[in-house]
């Protein structure tokens, strides 16, 4: 039981004093379950972490996951996930209401103004920082799969699955012996 | 029945919200904005730029804020918010425990490999959603863009830039 609180309240802080996208919580998640909790030794926390990281769904989340399982089991999970999710629920609905019902005052209005270009900048540039990082056919392909996406409206999900199927055919095709494990 | 629908298409972002909460963007623009027309792009923007404000993942800030505004009461909050963590809660408990058997599946890292230009698409195709006349409505709008482009990419904290560009945008409209 004591594990069980212990993992909410170590989620809930998490989830209450961070900000920005999942990736930017991972030095407090470290600093709270390796260094200050010792639940993980730091190289079983990062590998854990790259799988973490390449599920899908929340990053945060799918971290409290494998931390809050690994303490107590499935409870560990959902109880972890909770404490996560809860402050950041909270926080957010009520600036919600709140801004909602202040969409009508012109400082709301002008403010608005000015940060749609600043959100623009801020998701433009991870893009192209992602992109220079890539192999120059994958640069082609990630410009041509954003054009699609937005102009076409074609769902982000048929590109996904596309990836994976590649992938794994690729993947059947160059290792056949291996059985793909490598 | 909105709240259906708004679960399902929740459900969908979540599962396929592979590499971050700027990547899952794109899906949330497709579903929300593009299939079902319940928010404009520039609405979704302004959701993004308070999501990333406050405290909490970006991810789950989103869901529980397009929740609200699709629907206009806590349950469509509370509906999105709980979709979008069911991935961790089944899929990542699975990961988790078949780890040793992932770990250094071939398949896995092929999948992933080739999903990496897709995200890439993903992110980029979010950015030029949001690029539209609501957003981009003259030169001063411009100006901030090239502005906080150079910060974030000299790695300005990006909480700062979107309190600095809102002051600009009060001095700059009122």
């Amino acid at each position: 039981m004591k594990i069980i609180i212990q993992l909410f309240w170590a989620f809930f802080k998490i989830g209450a004093f961070t900000f920005g996208s999942g990736y930017a919580m991972i030095p407090m998640i470290e600093k709270e379950v390796v260094d200050r909790k010792k639940w993980f030794d730091k190289e079983e926390f990062y590998d854990q972490f790259a799988l973490a990281s390449s599920a899908p769904g929340p990053f945060a989340l799918n971290t409290a996951v494998f931390v809050g399982y690994k303490m107590a089991g499935w409870w560990g999970a959902l109880v972890a996930v909770l404490g996560a999710v809860i402050p950041s629920f909270v926080i957010i609905l009520v600036i919600a209401i709140y801004l909602t019902e202040f969409s009508d005052n012109p400082y709301v209005i002008a403010a608005f103004k000015g940060i749609r270009p600043a959100v623009i900048a801020l998701i433009a540039v991870p893009f192209i920082n992602m992109l220079k990082r890539l192999p120059w056919y994958f640069m082609i392909l990630g410009c041509v799969v954003a054009a699609v996406i937005c102009y076409l409206g074609v769902s982000p999900i048929w590109f996904i699955l596309a990836g994976v199927l590649i992938g794994v055919v690729l993947t059947f095709y160059e290792k056949p012996e291996e059985g793909g494990a490598k | 029945m909105i709240y259906l629908q708004l679960f399902l298409s929740y459900l969908k972002i979540g599962f396929f919200g592979f590499g971050g909460g700027y990547a899952m963007l794109s899906l949330i623009q497709n579903e929300m904005v593009t299939r079902h027309g319940w928010m404009t792009a520039t609405e979704l923007a302004d959701i993004v730029a308070v999501s990333q404000m406050t405290p909490g993942p970006i991810a789950i800030n989103c869901a529980t804020y397009v929740g609200y505004t699709v629907t206009g009461n806590v349950w469509g909050s509370l509906l999105t918010t709980f979709a979008v963590s069911l991935p961790p809660l089944t899929l990542m408990v699975l990961i988790t425990v078949f780890y040793n058997r992932l770990k250094n599946n071939g398949y896995m890292q092929g999948a992933m490999k080739w999903m990496k230009p897709m995200i890439c698409g993903m992110i980029g195709a979010a950015a030029l959603l949001f690029l539209n006349g609501e957003t981009f409505i003259d030169w001063k709008s411009y100006l901030i863009f090239v502005l906080c482009f150079a910060a974030t990419w000299f790695k300005v904290d990006s909480i700062l830039l979107i309190c600095l560009s809102a002051v600009a945008g009060i001095l700059l409209y009122i």
